[in-house]
């Protein structure tokens, strides 16, 4: 049985590394602005295609 | 060409291929054929296409700003900048080699701006790369300090159509962005322990927890309180400070309650595990928690857009021109001094008290008293802060420095004039009875089972009740309900500040507007003739003399003609101040002013008139009136129904007849108010009348009046991002939907009435568990996910409905 700990202690892990990109995010300001990225990506195409 | 000015020709008006407004009759043609409204338009096309960056027309159907303003900067005007003590302020980082600066830019509002403004570096090889955050309508620049300024940035990008705002005080956004990133950490802990916690409490949801060895499940409930203990210290920390804020002002508010249930629950379960008789209410607690911190998110998501404190200096240019030993200098406007003497040229804003004492002085006071005639000032004259000069260069000497100025005083009197302490948060009421309810009922359970000799279950009722009955769906059920009315609001034009003026919206009983700038569209009028009709020759000579002069009743009449005058030579022109122009066109004498100056009878009309004689004979007179803005009619007739309705102009009363009918016999209608007087206005309402009131305007002369009103909101004229501090602000173009907005608002009310009774039901099942003690973890955790998730999805179906119901658009 204390195969479950060690998978309880492993997925806790993941999911503590999932937080902790996260945070890093929200540190890095990824969520300051949502919505330009999403557009930005659009409009590169465009000029790429002008070029 | 008709040959009447009453008489006009039906066709449909060209647009500009830059900026998209009606091109005049003579509109400017570019070589590629394409039109434009005015020289700056043709310009930025002609710029653009150099460059190669005509993809910015693809993107958009006219994106262009337009260029035909009066408001142009001269171009020494960019050149304080120049100086490092003013540029530091925009430069946030400087290494020789790489300099960068955020500048606010409100002109933005299309995919075509977005494109354009981050492909800087194409236009200008100093600048490194650029960024535009759309929300925020900034644009981060960085540039090459060695082969470009701050100056030859904002100068690139002045040519483009795209004035940066620059404050004289910045607005300072490093607050609110660490505010929302700790906001957003707590809910990312909260969710990650919320979930793992769930999941270890999977046995016992089961039923299974028997089967679980009992080393597996000592592990389980190690990690179960380890995993709680960030959202209670962490996560949760704010509620437990807004308690202990309102209990120290002898205050209960919603989140006494909460922090109450939150802690009670969290001890309870501490010690049901510590007895090793279940694994606690952990999962439920942090639900609610994390559920509780995402409707607060959303509620305050809509408002980091829009700066509502725009601090009186933010209307003022950055720096004056100080003449110091015969030399002129730019100089920071808090550094200028009494007694100094400063130039300001055509079009520039003067930031102190000033004496004249060189040139002519018209002066534009229309942001600070809302009246639309230009004053002239002689030699000696005093002139106030915050009027613009239209004339040509002027020379002042200061009497008072900024902090000191008139415009100051004004700002800092309505400071402290707050509006009256508004009534108590409808929601903190709702907890205050709820607290003390859910109180009285936990220990008269208590009391019941102890009376029954049930001693073992005394402690276990009082406990379950306080845990059950946290008024947290309460809470979600306000904070989404608003949160989704805020974001409605924005989507149709009207920015709040805070969800607490919905509230305040809900007791509204009087409104008054502001005139001009409100109603009225700023620098746009109507004109007709009246008189003997001038033929087209003569509306041309007209129009070339009127074209000399800044006077805006001048410069109405030039635009309503719409005549070419760039062939003409106008010769002997003279200006008198205050009463009319005179000059000689191709052997024509044109007197145009009023009718004193001109020598005609009194016009009939109460509106601002311009009467015309050429050689000497009196031919007619232009009749001015203000341009309201589309769809106040309507507007008015349903405000009527439901408000008293006032309005405060500055102006003269040229425009009563006008008003009357729009705003009905039963409104208040006064004019010539200085700001003074409609701050009085206000607070005798509030005082005497008891009266809510929601007070409507734009500029400076407004800004007292405002910050008393229960409810302020700022007219912003599109691009123009000038609005003084207020409670919200409402794009001009949507004025006519006030009243809509308003009625949605209040309906707002109701769906959150809606939603608490449906909270309460929930709260009366679990409390009918929890009263005969047998509130299991099980059932706390299906009852809290089942609230928490239909309240919202209620919340947000019923907005959406009631928003369609008003005409209100709901998606972007």
């Amino acid at each position: 049985m204390i195969v479950i700990a060690l998978l309880l202690l492993i997925s806790i892990g993941i999911a503590a590394g999932f937080l902790a990109a996260f945070l890093w995010g929200v540190k890095d300001g990824q969520f300051d602005d949502v919505d330009s990225p999403a557009k930005r990506i659009l409009l590169d195409e465009q000029k790429n295609k002008q070029l | 060409m008709p040959t009447a000015a009453h008489t006009t020709t039906v066709q449909t008006p060209t647009l500009c291929d830059h900026c998209g407004e009606i091109c005049p009759k003579h509109d400017i043609v570019a070589e590629s054929g394409k039109h434009f409204c005015c020289e700056g338009c043709k310009t930025v096309f002609e710029l653009l296409q150099q460059n190669n960056l005509c993809h910015y027309y693809l993107l958009n159907e006219h994106p262009g700003i337009s260029r035909n303003t009066e408001n142009d900067m001269q171009p020494s005007y960019w050149a304080s900048l120049d100086q490092p003590e003013i540029s530091r302020r925009w430069i946030q980082y400087d290494d020789g080699k790489r300099a960068q600066t955020t500048l606010f830019l409100p002109q933005i509002h299309c995919s075509s701006c977005w494109w354009l403004l981050e492909n800087l570096y194409r236009l200008n090889e100093g600048i490194l790369s650029s960024r535009v955050n759309f929300e925020t309508k900034e644009i981060f620049i960085a540039f090459d300090p060695k082969r470009v300024t701050l100056r030859g940035v904002v100068e690139t990008l002045v040519k483009l159509g795209y004035e940066p705002l620059l404050d004289a005080a910045p607005t300072d956004t490093t607050k609110d962005s660490a505010a929302y990133r700790s906001r957003l950490r707590k809910i990312g802990v909260a969710g990650f322990c919320f979930a793992n916690i769930m999941m270890m409490s999977l046995p016992e949801y089961l039923a299974i927890k028997d089967a679980v060895e009992p080393s597996i499940a000592m592990v389980l409930r190690s990690l179960i309180v380890l995993l709680s203990l960030p959202v209670l210290l962490y996560s949760a920390s704010e509620f437990f400070i807004s308690a202990w804020n309102g209990l120290k002002n002898r205050y209960l508010n919603i989140d006494a309650p909460i922090a109450l249930a939150l802690i009670i629950t969290f001890a309870r379960s501490i010690y049901e595990i510590y007895q090793q008789t279940g694994n606690g209410y952990f999962d439920s607690f942090a639900g609610i928690v994390f559920f509780m911190l995402i409707g607060r998110w959303l509620q305050a998501r809509t408002q980091t857009r829009i700066s509502f404190d725009r601090d009186y200096r933010s209307f003022f240019p950055i720096a004056v021109q100080v003449v110091r030993n015969g030399q002129t200098i730019a100089t920071p406007i808090e550094q200028v001094r009494t007694n100094d003497l400063i130039q300001v040229r055509s079009q520039e804003l003067i930031p102190v008290d000033a004496l004249l004492v060189k040139g002519n002085a018209e002066i534009d006071y229309s942001f600070v008293s809302g009246e639309t005639l230009p004053v002239n000032v002689t030699q000696g004259g005093l002139i106030y802060a915050g009027g613009k000069q239209l004339g040509g260069l002027i020379e002042l000497v200061v009497v008072k420095e900024v902090a000191q100025s008139y415009l100051t005083n004004l700002w800092n009197n309505a400071a402290t004039g707050h509006a009256p302490s508004a009534k108590a948060n409808f929601l903190d009421i709702v907890a205050q009875y709820f607290t003390l309810v859910v109180l009285g009922l936990g220990l008269a359970a208590g009391a019941y089972w102890w009376w029954q000799g049930q001693n073992s279950l005394v402690w276990t009722v009082m406990t379950t009740v306080l845990i059950v009955a946290c008024p947290c769906t309460l809470l979600l059920a306000a904070t989404y309900t608003n949160g989704n009315i805020l974001r409605i609001l924005g989507l149709n034009g009207l920015y709040l500040r805070s969800a607490d003026i919905i509230e305040k919206i809900n007791g509204l009983t009087h409104l008054v507007f502001d005139k001009t700038g409100t109603l009225t569209r700023s620098r746009q009028a109507t004109v007709r003739y009246e008189g003997v009709a001038l033929n087209a020759e003569e509306r041309r000579c007209v129009a070339a003399v009127l074209n000399q002069s800044q006077h805006p009743l001048s410069r109405a009449v030039a635009e309503h003609l719409q005549a070419k005058t760039s062939d003409i030579v106008v010769r002997d022109y003279r200006e008198t101040l205050g009463q009319g122009i005179a000059a000689w066109v191709e052997e024509q004498s044109v007197k145009i002013g009023s009718w004193q100056f001109v020598g005609a009878t009194a016009p009939k009309v109460s509106s601002n008139t311009l009467s015309v004689a050429i050689d000497g004979v009196v031919r007619g007179y232009f009749v001015v009136s203000n341009a309201y803005r589309s769809g106040l009619e309507d507007l008015f007739v349903r405000l009527r129904q439901k408000f008293s309705l006032a309005l405060l102009s500055g102006d003269n009363a040229a425009e009563m007849p006008a008003i009357r009918t729009l705003l009905g016999q039963a409104a208040d209608i006064r004019f010539d108010q200085k700001p003074d007087d409609k701050l009085n206005y206000i607070t005798q309402l509030q005082d005497q009348q008891q009266a809510q009131v929601m007070m409507v305007g734009d500029g400076l002369n407004d800004a007292a009046a405002l910050k008393r009103s229960n409810v302020g909101i700022a007219v912003a004229d599109g691009a123009n991002a000038f609005t003084p501090a207020s409670d919200g602000v409402m794009a001009a173009d949507r004025l006519n939907q006030l009243a809509a907005l308003i009625g949605f608002a209040q309906a707002g009310r109701k769906i959150i009435l809606f939603s608490f009774m449906i909270s309460f039901a929930y709260n009366a099942i679990g409390l009918s568990f929890a009263l005969q003690g047998k509130l299991s973890p099980v059932v706390a955790a299906i009852l809290m996910p089942c609230s928490a998730i239909s309240v919202v999805l209620l919340t947000y179906g019923l907005t959406q409905y009631l928003a369609r119901r008003y005409g209100l658009a709901i998606s972007v």
